[in-house]
């Protein structure tokens, strides 16, 4: 089994995993980094969306080995006290309902804002539409991303 | 508030939990002898909670732990039962910590997560909670004061003496409150004495989710677990025959792979044992990723199953199912249910004349609905966590009915279910589905087998072709219209697999004078079952669709058309019974046409309106619609509410939300299909989910005003959203919609 030298929320990890392993699976069974969820596997849901160098990424579908010196942040690297002007809005508008979405759909807000910090509603909707939340909290997540984006 | 509201008694196995009568003061006296007793400290000044009750635990520092007996998938109760306790308790918000209960049945009532009844059935038992522990450390401080505890005042954590001065902290009295005798009587709150009840509290979990901490059944690890998956018959009507196990054990990462069998032969199924496949290949390794890749290459073989019965458990009645065999497809259930409907059905509920009113009305209206199965489609995919030792069985995960799950993992594994811990996690997602929690005693088998605690994780694949799906159902409705265009017969004939839809005293049994509600079912072998409200879904969706064109041939307007309905079963009810009240009915349809401004929106605006009855609260909504992207949506959407007490209001507005969002996207895009028993769509990429930018614009959610004990929000808000957007579309394509998925007829046109 290869080993690789993974750089994750700023620290290197050494993790003993098949080449073909998810970065999900590594996050959650070898670095006990479970605010990445397993949601589909196959990059339709955005439930495991990390960063890759500050892009937003399906982790479920980004291979171990593919990794290299690129610079993965997770959800518990976001902030360092859960304190991102999304998680404080998240909280303050009541976004979350069961909540296993969540942290994928921070994730991938955090990506967009850091690329757009204007967004309109279109271009919220095209950067989150890969992120389904059964609970349907949509309409919350678009006011809690135009928050931030306005403050 | 009325007084028979009041006047009950709930009893709790072998003892009488509590009675209730009217108090003169207004409030509500309550006896009882309490549940879990409390536990007296010694005088040594640790920092250990105190219990007062089975719900509250008060430490020293004044943390008050608040236990929530029901399980938490998103529904906000570990939010806003901490809220009822902490009200009647007089505690400070800011000192409350939440925490889920396990499956405690000597300490909790109704650790049920289902039929939107959680607030409902759990509001007097939590508010008795709050007072009593209230009270004993009034009791506590009168003792240490020397004063009446009727001269005694709390608020905010803090027990007051005015007129001597005396003040202390609940920490302070808590170790001497646990020693004192609860009285058999104490007055509860009157509603108008609320202070947090009514007032929004932001999730006590909302940190937590937003950072990622480990919350799900997902997340849940111990040392030296073990990673479990499984492959179930690739068919309903399948099961397995054999496994090349040999070549699996041999994969990289696997420790072990055998075939495993979730049930004992004399094991009599109860309601809530739901599962097609209970003879199944588990396969467990170190690592997730090994065993999905273990899973994808294992050859199995499968054989048919044949048609067969089952006894069953129907909630302590004895009775016998049959499970077909034959490998079902949807093209076949759709002609047989149109067959079934030209049948002579059983008759559920005559009233009046039904063939001659139709025989001489002016105008006859005949309509039939259809609509596929649905998928539950957790966002958390089906989990548990299980180990099995010589002295018991410890499971821990997401489930929202731990006291159905119990007997048959406790005869599973051969232990008596005392010996059974059942920890609940937060769950991501329920909406019915993990009311059937089969996957726990899958863990604990394989765990007992492999002698390690172990997770089993479902794969989104796995979740989505074991499912217990809403049931695909037929509906044909009739109506008839006098020369003055009132609506004097009504008929409703409904079909399913493997059930009809019909609740044959619903609206608009009550309202009409000939009225006529047939139903049969046919049977199946592919698994169903809860879907927030799976039968009132369909016919929220169906009936009230029905009712806008029956309006429009009556020349009426939608709104006015119901609201005459309900004065009719006000005024002249027809027939012995129906079971809705009506100026409640009616009381949302008018509280969403004012809140929507719906005789004064523009007529280039297209709106639709919708209500239903079910599951103890009343709905109503209206739509607008827009086009984007050459296709209608969904723009606007109002919503009113009739839930009684509204314990927390942001939470009570998220859950309508999410039932607007929910529903809009199950009748769009929701389809579940088979070809031989497989189901055709087993992953996201072929079953459709309504997305962010197909949601509406805005959801503006009211709540009508009462004093009423709370009903849930759970189920109610979901079934009328159907209709009032298939309502709105008509008004914007001209178009008339029979069937979902909505989006096929969409996009032909």
């Amino acid at each position: 089994m290869p080993t690789y030298n993974i750089n994750i929320n700023g620290k290197s990890h050494q993790v003993d995993a098949d080449a073909d392993t998810p970065l999900l699976w590594v996050l959650r069974d070898d670095l006990d980094m479970p605010g990445t969820k397993f949601g589909c596997g196959i990059a339709m849901c955005g439930a495991c969306t990390v960063h890759l160098n500050g892009n937003a990424v399906r982790s479920c579908s980004l291979p171990v080995s593919a990794i290299g010196s690129n610079e993965v942040t997770t959800i518990e690297g976001l902030s360092e006290n859960g304190d991102h002007p999304l998680q404080k809005v998240w909280i303050e508008q009541d976004v979350a309902q069961c909540g296993y979405c969540q942290t994928g759909q921070i994730m991938n807000a955090a990506a967009l804002l850091k690329q757009n910090p204007n967004p309109d509603d279109a271009a919220i909707e095209a950067a989150m539409k890969g992120n389904i939340c059964r609970c349907g909290t949509y309409v919350r997540i678009k006011n809690a991303i135009k928050s931030v984006a306005k403050a | 508030m009325t007084a028979n509201h009041l006047k009950f008694v709930t009893s709790h196995g072998r003892r009488q939990f509590l009675k209730a009568s009217v108090a003169s003061a207004g409030g509500l006296m309550i006896s009882f002898s309490w549940l879990g007793t409390a536990t007296a400290m010694d005088e040594s000044k640790d920092s250990t909670p105190v219990k007062l009750n089975s719900y509250l635990y008060v430490a020293p520092d004044g943390t008050i732990t608040a236990m929530v007996p029901n399980p938490e998938f998103g529904q906000n109760v570990m939010t806003s039962m901490p809220m009822i306790l902490a009200e009647e308790m007089d505690a400070d918000w800011s000192h409350i910590i939440a925490k889920q209960a396990e499956y405690q049945p000597d300490e909790f009532e109704r650790q049920f997560t289902g039929g939107s009844q959680s607030i409902r059935r759990g509001w007097q038992s939590l508010r008795m909670a709050g007072a009593g522990a209230k009270h004993m450390l009034l009791m506590a401080a009168a003792a240490k004061w020397q004063v009446p505890t009727a001269q005694l005042t709390a608020k905010n954590s803090v027990i007051s003496h005015t007129a001597t001065g005396n003040s202390a902290t609940f920490g302070e009295l808590a170790a001497d409150a646990a020693l004192m005798q609860l009285p058999s009587d104490i007055t509860l709150k009157a509603n108008t004495d609320f202070s947090l009840i009514g007032q929004s509290q932001t999730n006590v979990e909302g940190h937590k989710i937003v950072t990622g901490k480990p919350l799900f059944g997902i997340d849940y690890k111990s040392k030296d677990m073990l990673i479990a998956g499984l492959v179930h018959a690739p068919a309903f009507g399948k099961t397995l025959k054999d496994a090349d196990l040999a070549s699996i054990k041999e994969m990289p990462g696997i420790t072990d792979a055998f075939i495993l069998e979730s049930t004992t032969p004399d094991y009599v199924k109860s309601y809530f044992d739901t599962s097609a496949f209970t003879k199944i290949v588990a396969i467990v390794g170190e690592k997730t990723w090994s065993v999905i890749k273990a899973k994808r290459a294992l050859k199995a073989q499968w054989e048919d199953i044949k048609t067969h019965k089952e006894p069953l458990n129907r909630f302590g009645t004895m009775t016998e199912i049959t499970v077909p065999g034959g490998l079902e497809s949807t093209s076949e259930h759709r002609k047989q249910m149109e067959a079934l409907l030209e049948s002579e059905l059983p008759i559920l509920r005559t009233d009046g004349e039904p063939d001659k009113a139709f025989a001489n009305a002016a105008k006859v209206l005949e309509r039939t609905y259809y609509a596929p199965y649905l998928a539950h489609n957790t966002m958390e995919p089906m989990n548990f966590y299980g180990h099995v030792t010589k002295d018991g069985v410890h499971v821990a995960g997401p489930l929202q009915a731990p006291g159905m799950i119990s007997p048959w993992v406790a005869e599973r594994t051969g232990f008596s279910q005392d010996k059974v811990r059942i920890e609940v996690t937060r769950m991501g997602g329920g909406f019915g589905r993990r009311a059937y929690s089969h996957y726990l005693v899958e863990a604990a088998a394989i765990s007992a087998q492999v002698n390690r605690p172990v997770k089993l994780i479902y794969t989104r694949e796995d979740d989505m072709t074991n499912g217990i799906y809403r049931p695909t159902y037929m509906v044909r409705f009739k109506a008839g219209l006098d020369a003055n265009n009132r609506l004097i017969a009504y008929q409703v004939d409904g079909v399913g697999v493997p059930e009809h839809s019909i609740h044959e005293h619903r609206f608009p049994a009550g309202a009409v004078d000939n009225y006529l509600a047939r139903g049969d079912a046919i049977e199946s072998n592919i698994t169903t079952g809860a879907f927030r409200a799976p039968r009132s879904n369909f016919m929220g969706a169906s009936e009230q669709t029905f009712l806008d064109e029956v309006a429009e041939l009556a020349g009426a307007d939608p709104i006015d058309f119901r609201i005459a309905l309900f004065e009719k079963a006000l005024s002249n009810p027809v027939g012995e019974k129906y079971d809705y009240d009506a100026a409640r009915y009616a009381g949302v349809l008018k509280l969403v046409r004012e809140k929507s401004g719906w005789d004064t929106m523009p007529a280039s605006m297209h709106k639709g309106v919708a209500a239903y009855y079910c599951h103890n609260s009343y709905a109503a909504h209206v739509v607008t619609t827009t086009v984007k992207n050459g296709l209608p949506k969904a723009d606007k959407v109002f919503s009113a509410l009739d839930c009684g007490v509204v314990v927390n209001p942001i939470a009570a507005s998220n859950m309508v939300q999410g039932a607007v969002v929910d529903g809009i996207g199950n009748a769009m895009y929701g389809e579940m299909t088979f070809t031989n028993g497989q189901p055709d769509k087993q992953n996201f990429d072929r079953y459709r989910m309504i997305r962010i930018d197909e949601a509406p614009a805005s959801i503006d959610v009211h709540f009508v005003k009462s004093n009423i004990d709370p009903t849930g929000l759970g189920e109610p808000p979901f079934p009328p959203i159907f209709a009032a957007l298939t309502n709105a579309l008509y008004q914007q394509t001209g178009k008339r919609f029979y069937e979902q998925p909505l989006i096929k007829q969409l996009e032909q046109s």
